[in-house]
């Protein structure tokens, strides 16, 4: 195989671009895992919903950075609904009834999706100003992926500080540890809940509107990305923001070198290391609880 | 009272009887398409392309329609083409777009003797080893498509090429006829990768490796949500100015090339139908299809049309069931909107021509630019043993 540093600094930025995108779905995942003990399948679905709504507003406001507001609003706007509509009620029904119902919030909104855009996959224009190529330490790698790289990497840095350094963070650390003593001191862990339901749905939008112009927005990609996040989320550790780091940085580059060096076993590897980490440290790479 | 209810129970009956003996000359097809699941959007054109020749040809009246969604599912597949054989007793199937199903399916076909024209299914076996009387296609196979397109690339001097392809059936058929005619007119290939199918978002990697064996060009199959991810992150890679980039032509088919936008102009590919084929059935075809759907027809929509057309003519030449329908089905023979369209009889698959075309800017939309025809292209028999 032809392997020079260009190459290998290529996929490198692949494996960055990939978990970066895996960590703005598995963040909102993680967290809304950790503290609210809610198993949120249907996370997956509102990435979907985010692709669609950026494709749509792209097209009527014909400016992608309004999409990108626009999206993570719009699936808001739905999660919301759908706490007060569902998750509200489902809060101490067991894990799972809240893994069926979740399930079937993704087919509902899977053929809400289908009715409203159609089957056909849809595509998004990238901004003219990201569209081509740019120069990185030597070689040309797409302007908008290095974008969507910046774009995890402002998330991740924004919501560490925010976790580590304010009011609000440690109230979400201290409810993720134990949250009947975090109601005893006072903290509305209810409000908080939701408040983390939110900021995890504006994410999974802002993922999905991030993504489309490179992925294009498919129904199918409801359930498409939903097995890479819940493998980032048990590798990393639930409810940790540097499980969700750790997590995906592993499965990005496993799923791009994997591809490069071990082509035959790409789609293998994942599962793989998912079972040695379930076998060695069922808990996770970096729990929340220790 | 009882007999009243009796009365009323032989009236219904005979009324019944009279309603079937009134539409005895009636063709009962059943339609067994995937409404749902990830080729939902082919199975609606090819229902649409369907009733658009059952309309042209006058028979919307004396064809019945049986609808069943098949997933796209080999196991729910087998039932509902159960359900229809002998419950709805239909004297006609039509449809099938997964190869899966087709080769699940196609026991229970050829043992119930019921004629099944194939609307998409392209799996070279179909209409080779395992070829059946009652299995018609009027769609393509893999190899049909891809075979003409290694001679037509080497003949252009294309010498060095890397190819890059789904992991799963098709992908190899399609890459294996391609590379088998390339290396026969005297190509190389220098490289060739099969990704994982419907699993791969990002072709990144990929890309990056291909570009790195240097080739005169990159050939590819991808078809739907895979060929618009490929297609726009060919472009964004940059690869498009350095290497051309070829495929079979579902890769820029009509029905996705909106949503690849200008990454896939230039993109050079082999179909056996494009919109713009200058005929005047095309012509008149593409009219009536766009007046009635507001969008151009894609190579789905035609092979709905041809599975209805080949029906019509069937039945115009005088079949009535299941038997007379599977032996007119393989003498039939017209030009329609992809040119001329013949059944081989000695496999059931059809004869048809190829169109090499490239996708260009029009306006602000995108068109395919006619680049060369290949005529009447027909599969060796593969161990079909018809005749």
């Amino acid at each position: 195989m032809v392997a020079d540093a260009d190459f290998w600094l290529t996929q490198f930025l692949n494996g960055m671009q990939l978990s970066m995108l895996l960590f703005l779905l598995s963040i909102g995942l993680t967290i809304i895992f950790g503290l609210m003990h809610f198993v949120n399948l249907a996370h997956g679905a509102l990435y979907m919903v985010g692709a669609y709504v950026g494709v749509s507003a792209a097209a009527s406001l014909g400016n992608f950075w309004l999409a990108l507001i626009a999206a993570p609003l719009a699936v808001t706007i739905v999660g919301i609904f759908l706490y007060v509509a569902v998750i509200r009620r489902m809060r101490r029904a067991g894990p799972m009834n809240q893994v069926l119902v979740t399930f079937g919030l993704i087919f509902v909104l899977v053929d809400l999706v289908r009715i409203l855009w159609g089957d056909i996959a849809l595509g998004m224009e990238q901004p003219a100003i990201l569209s081509g190529p740019a120069e990185i330490f030597g070689v040309s790698y797409p302007a908008y992926r290095l974008f969507i790289i910046a774009v995890g990497l402002v998330v991740m840095v924004a919501l560490s500080l925010v976790l580590s350094r304010t009011q609000i963070g440690a109230m979400v650390r201290a409810g993720v540890e134990n949250d009947a003593m975090a109601s005893c001191l006072g903290i509305n862990v209810e409000r908080l809940f939701f408040a983390v339901f939110c900021v995890g749905c504006a994410l999974a939008g802002l993922a999905g509107a991030v993504a489309a112009p490179v992925f294009s927005a498919t129904p199918s990609m409801a359930t498409d990305i939903l097995i890479p996040t819940l493998i980032v989320v048990v590798i990393g550790g639930l409810g940790s923001l540097g499980g969700a780091i750790v997590g995906s940085l592993i499965i990005g580059f496993i799923q791009t070198f994997g591809a490069v060096v071990l082509p035959g076993f790409a789609s293998v590897l994942v599962y793989v290391l998912l079972a040695i980490v379930l076998i060695a440290k069922p808990a996770g790479l970096l729990p929340a609880r220790s | 009272m009882k007999n009243h209810l009796l009365a009323a129970l032989m009236a219904c009956a005979s009324a019944a009887f009279v309603a079937n003996t009134a539409h005895a000359a009636d063709i009962k097809v059943g339609l067994l398409l995937p409404k749902s699941g990830p080729y939902a959007a082919l199975g609606k054109e090819i229902e649409d392309g369907f009733n658009m020749a059952l309309e042209e040809g006058g028979k919307s009246e004396d064809f019945k329609l049986v609808t069943e969604d098949s997933e796209a599912k080999p196991q729910v597949g087998v039932a509902k083409a159960r359900k229809l054989v002998l419950q709805d007793e239909v004297d006609a199937m039509v449809g099938i777009v997964s190869s899966a199903v087709l080769g699940a399916v196609r026991d229970f076909v050829d043992g119930s003797k019921v004629p099944l024209v194939v609307a998409n299914a392209g799996n070279d076996e179909a209409t080779g080893k395992n070829c059946s009387r009652y299995i018609t296609r009027v769609s393509f196979s893999n190899a049909q498509i891809n075979r003409p397109m290694g001679e037509w690339m080497a003949r252009i001097g294309v010498k060095k090429v890397y190819t890059l392809a789904p992991d799963y059936a098709a992908g190899h058929q399609m890459i294996d006829a391609f590379a088998e005619s390339f290396k026969a007119a005297g190509g190389e290939i220098v490289g060739s990768e099969y990704t994982p199918f419907g699993k791969t978002q990002d072709f990144g990697p990929y890309l990056t490796k291909a570009k790195a064996a240097s080739p005169d060009a990159i050939y590819v199959f991808y078809a739907g949500k895979e060929a618009i991810t490929f297609v726009k992150q060919y472009d964004s890679f940059g690869l498009k100015k350095d290497i051309p980039l070829y495929g079979s032509g579902f890769l820029t088919s009509p029905l996705y090339v909106a949503a690849e936008g200008p990454a896939a102009i230039g993109v050079t590919t082999a179909l056996h139908y494009v919109p713009t084929i200058n005929t005047p059935e095309n012509k008149a075809f593409v009219a009536a299809f766009k007046a009635k759907f507001d969008r151009a027809p894609s190579e789905f929509a035609v092979q709905g049309y041809d599975a209805g057309r080949v029906l019509v003519e069937a039945v115009k030449a005088g079949a009535t069931d299941r038997a007379s329908i599977t032996e007119q089905l393989s003498k039939v023979s017209y030009s329609g909107p992809r040119g001329p369209l013949t059944i081989d009889p000695a496999t059931n698959n059809v004869i048809q021509n190829i169109y090499v075309y490239e996708t260009v800017a029009d306006g602000d939309g995108l068109t395919q630019k006619m680049i060369g025809t290949i005529g009447l292209v027909r599969d060796p028999a593969n161990g079909c043993t018809l005749k």
